[in-house]
């Protein structure tokens, strides 16, 4: 584990030995926050009971679903855009201020157009991560060096092959990010999504438990997701780290 | 213009350009740039010819049209005696000035890339590789990745990856410009020793004149843009040289004899034409 890894492990248990005395002492309530070795105890009872099983299932398959249509629809549509400037230049703006734009008011909607099921929230989920990959598409075909594609031609490559062997290669960090951030911003519509609008899942389990005065669960929840997060990115980033070493670029 | 005596006889002639021409289209509300020509050129078969000019002259542009990389506005481009029709033929190798290796390739990848792609046997594969990776002096360096390296040696992997496809002309566009003096030199020997290993015929594309003078049998010197030949040189040389040359009196006079020519034609090019025949010789 290296020292700047260490450093973050220790702030976070650090805050967490802190918390833990606060809540312990009544320095805060418990009405407010419960210690975080009883948010632990309680998700563990939780998972071990099975009680989050089905909310566990829809979560994960509707952002398991939106990421994957995120990435693929993001990426061609990358690519489409690269290759046609005049549609580039009509899109870019919409692109630039496309995260202001407040995405839940169309819930109701994708309900008319989708139907009362798991669609309207992947919906959601797909349209916040769709953009990420985009942009990250945009930029990576952007940035492939003049020279590679000369080095395409020397070697006397078919469009195809420069495509598979030069293009996409060079613009792998590129369209790592974006796979990157189409995951967390699937996973965060996902969620959100879940907790105002929808009758299951993670999301809705919290905002569940807090109409319900029901702090244990809700913090367990709380600390499940957040420790999924910090997982799924943790795993990413070492992904990342790891093929851009080799690229001298870590 | 070439002077014809220069040209080699038309049975070795490796590849040729006959009033070529390059007009670059115009921009908004710009006129279209005439980069290049007429140029003529025949390189020989064995022959190393080298092209020295001002900044925007269209050295690389020639090089380019050459090797098939770019298409002439008009005139005639030979490869063993077939047009190159807007594809690079196959027996022509080209290195660029920018680092043109693959990152995400190791250097034994890099090298082997070409040879993959045409389907060569493995065995013949890992004979050529080893037999450049040794030539190149990247033997202990075969696992490493690009950017674990330094700009020379990135550049040598590229040289590698040209010539194990062991092509018959060998384009060089300012390979060396990225590097520092000694490198250059040392690079420039090596270079002369693979011209001699292989037999290929190399168009050498610099800025720098005693590079062109040192490793070329023939320096092309190009007026300002729109780039012409204004003089063709004949070194002279021996094939066995080496950067050893620049010490004797006739690399001296070369150097000069060129500059002398390329002087004016880079005051062009900087908008200062007037100050070619203001400043004589230094006494």
């Amino acid at each position: 584990m290296s020292a700047v890894a260490r450093t973050r492990l220790a702030i976070v248990a650090t805050f967490m030995a802190l918390l833990e005395l606060l809540t312990r002492t009544g320095a805060i309530s418990e009405l407010v926050i419960i210690p975080p070795s009883a948010m632990a105890t309680h998700l563990w009872t939780l998972l071990a009971t099975g009680q989050l099983n089905a909310a566990m299932a829809q979560t994960f398959a509707n952002i398991a679903i939106a990421f994957a249509l995120s990435v693929t629809v993001g990426f061609v549509s990358g690519a489409a855009i690269h290759a046609l400037p005049r549609l580039r230049r009509l899109l870019d703006p919409l692109l630039a201020s496309y995260y202001a734009i407040p995405f839940f008011v169309f819930y109701p909607l994708l309900i008319a157009l989708l139907g009362l099921n798991r669609w309207p929230l992947v919906a959601i989920g797909f349209v916040f991560g769709a953009a990420a990959m985009v942009i990250a598409t945009l930029n990576g075909l952007d940035r492939v060096p003049r020279v590679l594609r000369k080095v395409a031609k020397v070697h006397r490559m078919s469009r195809r092959e420069e495509v598979l062997r030069i293009v996409l290669p060079a613009a792998v960090p590129y369209l790592f990010t974006g796979l990157k951030l189409s995951l967390a911003y699937a996973f965060i519509g996902i969620l959100a999504g879940e907790f105002i609008l929808s009758g299951g899942g993670l999301g809705f389990s919290i905002a569940f438990s807090y109409d319900a005065f029901d702090n244990p669960t809700m913090y367990a929840l709380m600390l499940f997701v957040l420790a999924l997060a910090v997982a799924l990115n943790s795993s990413l980033d070492w992904w990342e780290q790891r093929l851009m070493r080799r690229r001298g670029r870590a | 213009m070439i002077a014809p005596g220069t040209d080699p006889p038309r049975e070795e002639i490796r590849a040729q350009l006959n009033g070529v021409t390059k007009t670059y289209p115009s921009a908004l509300g710009q006129s279209p740039v005439h980069a290049l020509g007429p140029v003529d050129l025949a390189i020989g078969v064995k022959e190393f010819v080298a092209v020295v000019g001002p900044s925007g002259c269209g050295k690389t542009t020639l090089l380019e049209i050459l090797g098939g990389l770019n298409t002439p506005s008009a005139g005639e481009v030979l490869f063993e005696g077939r047009p190159v029709a807007g594809r690079v033929p196959q027996g022509i190798g080209v290195v660029f000035q920018e680092d043109a290796s693959l990152p995400w390739l190791s250097v034994r990848d890099n090298i082997a890339f070409g040879l993959r792609r045409v389907g060569l046997a493995a065995a013949e594969i890992r004979a050529r590789v080893d037999y450049a990776l040794d030539l190149m002096g990247l033997g202990a360096f075969a696992a490493a990745y690009p950017a674990q390296l330094s700009g020379g040696m990135r550049q040598r992997v590229c040289i590698a990856r040209t010539l194990v496809l062991r092509p018959r002309l060998i384009l060089l566009d300012e390979p060396f410009g990225a590097l520092d003096q000694q490198t250059r030199l040392l690079m420039g020997d090596e270079l002369l020793r693979l011209w001699r290993d292989t037999g290929a015929a190399i168009l050498l594309i610099t800025h720098a004149i005693d590079e062109a003078v040192m490793l070329a049998d023939r320096v092309g010197i190009m007026s300002a843009r729109p780039g012409r030949f204004i003089e063709v040189i004949e070194t002279e040389w021996p094939a066995a040289r080496d950067s050893r040359i620049a010490a004797e009196a006739r690399f001296g006079e070369l150097t000069a004899r060129v500059w002398s020519k390329l002087r004016a034609e880079s005051l062009k090019a900087l908008g200062r034409a007037e100050l070619a025949s203001e400043q004589g010789p230094v006494q």
